[in-house]
């Protein structure tokens, strides 16, 4: 078991014909992962070789669906039609929508988020992203561009607003592995939150414990600490990175700025241990809380 | 700034008087004699707080004028230098108002904020009656039309003679908000003038970053250069994502969260060294080739604070070897001007062939350590020597 995503799941890319489309596809496909072709609406009917394979090129995300049965699309288009993108699969039908892309305007997402609420979302479409590294389920399938050597499969469940952070804890916990591993994206506005996450989680019987990244900006930490009371069981283990960010500075992921005392790492600190989580002060001590945990399960 | 946010205004058709901007005394005296009467002179800074810090100020006369543009310019607001002011009519408000629209990233849609009371002082407002700050949801898929506007205004209760002056600003202060693609269009006072006319007596707008990429490249001249730390702006001349601190670590690293996540480390290190801090926040991003690099360290060795500098890169999509390869070539590309230890940690993909790199080079100022952890503790060590 998995969240999200397994070896069942058909994958398809918008925007596979691009530098970072083809590149990361072929890197997918590397990963295991079933990838079943992609969306060009300019390269309708052309192929691509792509790590040994033939992937056929679809005029719509609707064209492909119908042709392959994929039921998940992963978004490489550039951040102006990446709204339009979206939509598109919503409208399709699309069951996960990873969106890669870096730099979409945020009313965008906004837009997209709203089109997601409403009962245009007819086939109950979950979003991830925008601006993150997708999600990975080891050993059996990758959408996005978490690189797959890091880690393998294991116990251990990780939701993050960083990619680097992601992969950099996945390093540090390879002799455990995970379950799933997932990237939510440090824009203002994202699809799958910590909270989504943390729910999958918890109903995730492969999963035995869950690491929580977070960072710097807005109040995810805080609501995900308020959910974890109420409703995890499992045993969590927390980061927060961004302590020494001064305020009114974005610092790289267009989230992560803290305004006046609200979304400050040390806030976000004390709500999670407020709660019980145990939250590590480097991602190198963050990794044994884990340790400790794991070995005492 | 105040000026800037009220041209966008003038753009979208929310009234206001734009007034004049100027840069010095002799300017801010010929455009008071312009526009006659009374004027003030507004200090223009990208800060709140103008008004108390002595930065806003009326003036009966252009000599007056003359007087207190000269006391303004120059003077620091919030640590900012206050370059230029803008010299606009006197329009005694009978009324103050507060509205603005904004990004509510936490519900992940728009939020309205309104109240017929107060005006400038609205956090205390917001303290004491809360209840008289109106806050309206705005989805963004259907955003504000007439009849949400005419919503908005009556539970705002903006009073009957300037109640359809109201819901006309309001649809157009919501263009402004769209069109701009805005975080943040804020009208503070919205003032009920004689005649009751209403009008943006001053204003703030904040841009999204991502949007003026992709489809405002005009909402670059709203950038005032000279506000910006030298070296802030040499890096973005260079397309690096770097923000300056105070401290004595030079930082470099990859991915944003992994960059904060150093910096961090770097502080609690330097607890046990002297108290040395990070100096700055550089994400290289993915790439880090030796061009990247050797930008990225230039910028950094430019700063007289530096005493060392981390180099924290975790190879995930990119490979350790190309990451050592880029610091041999910025290293070569500087040559002499590199002058400073560097702390070099590389994880990840490929990072063998990194190290071994590395090692084969074996450059005077060149420490790797394998851990995040015992780098940032060396780097720490070396800025405290």
């Amino acid at each position: 078991m998995s969240i999200y995503l397994n070896k069942d799941s058909k994958i398809i890319v918008q925007g596979i014909t691009g530098g970072m489309g083809s590149k990361h596809t072929t890197l997918m496909i590397e990963a295991g992962s079933n990838i079943v072709g992609g969306v060009n609406a300019r390269k309708a009917g052309t192929t691509v070789e792509l790590a040994g394979t033939t992937q056929p090129v679809f005029g719509s995300v609707e064209e492909a669906m119908k042709e392959t049965g994929a039921d998940v699309s992963v978004v490489f288009v550039p951040p102006a039609f990446t709204k339009d993108a979206c939509i598109e699969a919503i409208d399709a039908g699309i069951k996960l929508l990873v969106v890669i892309t870096e730099g979409v305007p945020v009313q965008d997402t906004a837009e997209v988020w709203s089109y997601l609420q409403s009962d245009k979302n007819h086939n109950g479409t979950r979003m991830i992203g925008p601006n993150c590294p997708g999600i990975i389920t080891p050993e059996e399938s990758l959408a996005g561009i978490t690189p797959h050597t890091i880690a393998g499969k294991g116990p251990i469940g990780l939701v993050s607003k960083s990619g680097t952070l992601t992969y950099q804890m996945m390093f540090e916990l390879k002799d455990f592995g995970f379950s799933t591993a997932i990237g939510i994206g440090g824009d203002p506005i994202i699809g799958t939150t910590h909270i989504d996450a943390l729910e999958a989680f918890e109903a995730d019987p492969d999963t035995k414990a869950i690491v929580m990244i977070g960072e710097i900006g807005g109040d995810a930490e805080e609501r995900a600490a308020a959910y974890i009371k109420d409703n995890v069981t499992k045993p969590v283990v927390g980061y927060v990175a961004g302590f020494t960010a001064p305020e009114g500075k974005t610092m790289g992921h267009a989230g992560a700025i803290v305004s006046g005392s609200a979304g400050t790492a040390q806030a976000k600190k004390e709500a999670l241990e407020a709660v019980g989580v145990k939250v590590g002060k480097t991602p190198s001590e963050t990794a044994e809380l884990m340790r400790e945990i794991m070995n005492n399960l | 700034m105040e000026y800037q946010a009220k041209e966008l205004f003038a753009k979208h058709g929310v009234a206001t008087t734009l007034g004049v901007v100027v840069e010095t005394p002799e300017a801010a005296k010929a455009a008071a004699e312009e526009i006659g009467g009374v004027t003030v002179v507004k200090a223009q800074v990208k800060a709140g707080g103008r008004g108390k810090a002595g930065g806003v100020k009326l003036a009966k006369t252009a000599d007056e004028a003359f007087e207190y543009a000269s006391n303004i310019l120059g003077m620091e607001i919030k640590g900012l230098t206050v370059n230029r002011v803008l010299v606009t009519p006197a329009t005694p408000p009978q009324e103050e108002y507060y509205f603005s629209f904004l990004l509510d990233r936490a519900n992940r849609q728009y939020l309205c904020i309104a109240s017929v009371e107060g005006g400038v002082e609205i956090e205390e407002v917001a303290k004491t009656n809360p209840d008289a700050v109106k806050q309206i949801a705005v989805d963004p898929g259907t955003g504000v039309d007439e009849a949400k506007a005419r919503a908005i205004a009556t539970e705002a209760k903006f009073p009957e003679p300037v109640f359809e002056q109201a819901v006309a600003m309001i649809q157009s202060l919501y263009k402004v908000f769209v069109e701009e693609d805005a975080t943040l269009v804020e009208v503070n006072p919205l003032a009920r003038l004689e005649g009751d006319k209403l009008e943006a007596l001053d204003g703030k707008v904040s841009l999204d970053e991502n949007a003026s990429e992709v489809r405002h490249p005009h909402h670059e001249e709203f950038e005032i250069r000279e506000e910006a730390d030298p070296l802030e702006a040499k890096a973005k001349d260079k397309g690096l994502n770097y923000v300056k601190l105070d401290g004595e670590v030079g930082i470099i690293g990859n991915g944003a969260g992994l960059v904060m996540s150093t910096l961090d480390v770097v502080a609690y290190a330097g607890e046990k060294h002297g108290g040395v801090k990070p100096a700055n926040f550089l994400d290289i991003g993915g790439g880090a080739n030796a061009q990247v690099m050797a930008d990225g360290l230039d910028v950094i060795l430019n700063d007289p604070q530096v005493k060392s500098v981390f180099v924290n890169v975790f190879g995930g999509i990119t490979a350790c070897d190309e990451v050592a390869n880029g610091i041999k070539g910025a290293l070569e590309i500087l040559g002499d001007a590199a002058t400073k230890p560097l702390v070099v940690r590389l994880d990840g993909n490929n990072v063998d062939k990194g190290r071994a790199i590395l090692a084969e080079l074996d450059h005077p100022l060149v420490t790797t350590v394998d851990t995040m952890d015992g780098a940032a503790d060396k780097a720490a060590e070396l800025a405290n020597a």
